[in-house]
């Protein structure tokens, strides 16, 4: 069983929800275009990242959020290049040069620039590796990915990828999921966008309610969307296509049938198959 | 003499040809017939391109199997060929992420037919590289009440397990109509 692919045609916003939905445990591997990138999650959650241009080591990571300086990361490398992370982290709060908090944040701010930046990569193949983790030493911060993956949304840039995810506005409306919104980060935006959710109010209608451009209401759509916490109903009072009258010499014989009549054509197809 | 009809569907080299021949008694009719610039006035009428299969229950009880053509250019057959449908087969090529957003596509369209029951068959199962029926569930945002079944469709007892699959659904729909 697998799971690969390329970002063309299956997003990072795409897998993360994937992960996050089936509560995957594994490695998800991307090779960019210039860059790659590997992501570990434990049951849905984000526990690490890191590509091949930033070595994820702790004093790294902890120096690029400005939880270190150059100098003192510089020291750090030199003293204990070869401790793990989690000697490190514990010399590192010991020596009073950052504390707990600072490692945590580090880490998880590391970890997020890595994977929001992925949601503006539109070609890489990508590989899931089952149940693989990141080495012992590391370490993990767990990360809800219903907030990323509603962040890192609203950094695609591409209009055709909100096209082509949302077709037409005029005829489709929202409904609020049962997933729990209290949990999630939503922006002032999103809360416009879910004041006027109704099932008489195509997008297109919230979208002109709120002054929002097509562009914006696609990115507000399409993150919550993705996380979850809306989906996509017809509006009412936009009768579904008719189901066509059967009109064929077999048609006509079953749509005068009886239900005892059409079930037992069902229960005879159902022996039938069995003896194939 | 009556006849049913279930509808084999999906993108192109989904497997739909080869689903039908595991099960048909006849060989499958594959018909294709190039549009000649004379009959475009008439293309619907000249044009035939799509899969039959066959299989006989008893004297007073065929089933005929069709299969959707794979390519673009048909398109204007799907609705012809979902009249008075019992119920349909959406194949997805499960090797093939690139073809996951057309079947999507033709699921939609095909429910937009006609209501019956439907489920959506994960092909090609045998293959190393093949995603999970719950992995395609999820890519393809197939609801929950509806059965995303793992096929080989070179197999025949697979084939035959996704096909009773749909007959269960069409027998539990028709038992919630009249409930
Ligand atoms: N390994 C494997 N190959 C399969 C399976 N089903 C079909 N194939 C192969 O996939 C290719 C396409 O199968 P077809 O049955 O021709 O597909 P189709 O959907 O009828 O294709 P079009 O009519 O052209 O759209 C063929 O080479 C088949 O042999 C399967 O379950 N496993
Ligand atoms: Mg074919």
């Amino acid at each position: 069983m697998a799971l690969k692919g390329n970002l063309r045609d299956f997003s990072t916003t795409q897998l993360l929800n994937l992960v996050n939905l089936a509560r995957k445990t594994g490695k998800l591997t991307i090779n960019g275009l210039s860059e790659n990138a590997s992501l570990y999650f434990r049951e849905g959650r984000l526990v690490y990242a890191a590509t091949n241009a930033q070595e994820g080591h702790l004093a790294a990571m902890l120096l690029k959020t400005g939880k270190l300086t150059r100098e003192q990361a510089d020291a750090i490398n030199n003293q204990a290049a070869n401790s793990s992370d989690r000697v490190m982290g514990k010399y590192l709060m010991d020596a009073r040069l950052v504390s707990r908090d600072d490692i945590v944040q580090g880490v998880k701010d590391y970890m997020l620039e890595i994977v929001y930046d992925l949601f503006t990569w539109t070609d890489g193949d990508f590989f899931f590796e089952q149940d693989a983790l990141p080495a012992n030493d590391r370490i993990t911060v767990p990360l809800n990915l219903d907030n990323v993956i509603l962040e890192g949304s609203r950094r695609i840039e591409q209009f055709e990828k909100l096209q082509d995810e949302l077709p037409d506005l005029g005829i489709i409306a929202l409904k609020i999921t049962d997933k729990p919104l209290r949990d999630v980060k939503l922006t002032q935006d999103d809360w416009r966008v879910i004041s006027h959710i109704h099932p008489r109010n195509s997008v297109k209608q919230i979208a002109m309610n709120n002054n929002m451009d097509e562009f914006q209401i696609r990115k507000i759509v399409y993150g919550m969307l993705q996380a979850g916490l809306v989906e996509i109903i017809r509006p009412e009072g936009l009768e579904q296509k008719k189901t066509i009258a059967p009109i064929t010499r077999a048609g006509r014989k079953a749509a005068s049938q009886s239900p005892a009549e059409k079930r037992s054509v069902v229960t005879k197809l159902i022996d039938r198959i069995r003896r194939i | 003499m009556q006849t049913v009809k279930m509808v084999i569907t999906g993108p192109f080299s989904a497997g739909k040809t080869e689903f039908i021949s595991s099960v048909s008694e006849i060989d499958v009719v594959t018909t294709e017939r190039k549009i000649s610039s004379d009959a475009e006035r008439v293309k619907e009428e000249t044009t035939v391109a799509m899969d039959f299969g066959r299989i006989t229950v008893d004297d007073d009880l065929v089933l005929y199997l069709f299969g959707t053509p794979g390519q673009r250019r048909f398109d204007f057959m799907w609705e012809i060929l979902s009249e008075g449908m019992l119920g349909f087969i959406v194949l997805v090529d499960s090797v093939r992420p690139e073809t996951f957003r057309e079947a999507k596509h033709i699921l939609e369209v095909f429910r937009g037919y006609a209501s019956t029951p439907y489920v959506v068959a994960a092909n090609k199962q045998d293959l190393p590289d093949a995603w999970s029926p719950e992995d395609l569930r999820i890519a393809l945002k197939i609801e929950k009440d509806i059965k995303v079944l793992a096929c080989v469709a070179r197999d025949k007892e697979s084939v035959k397990t996704v096909l009773l699959e749909l007959l269960y659904s069409i027998l539990e729909n028709m038992q919630g109509d009249e409930a």
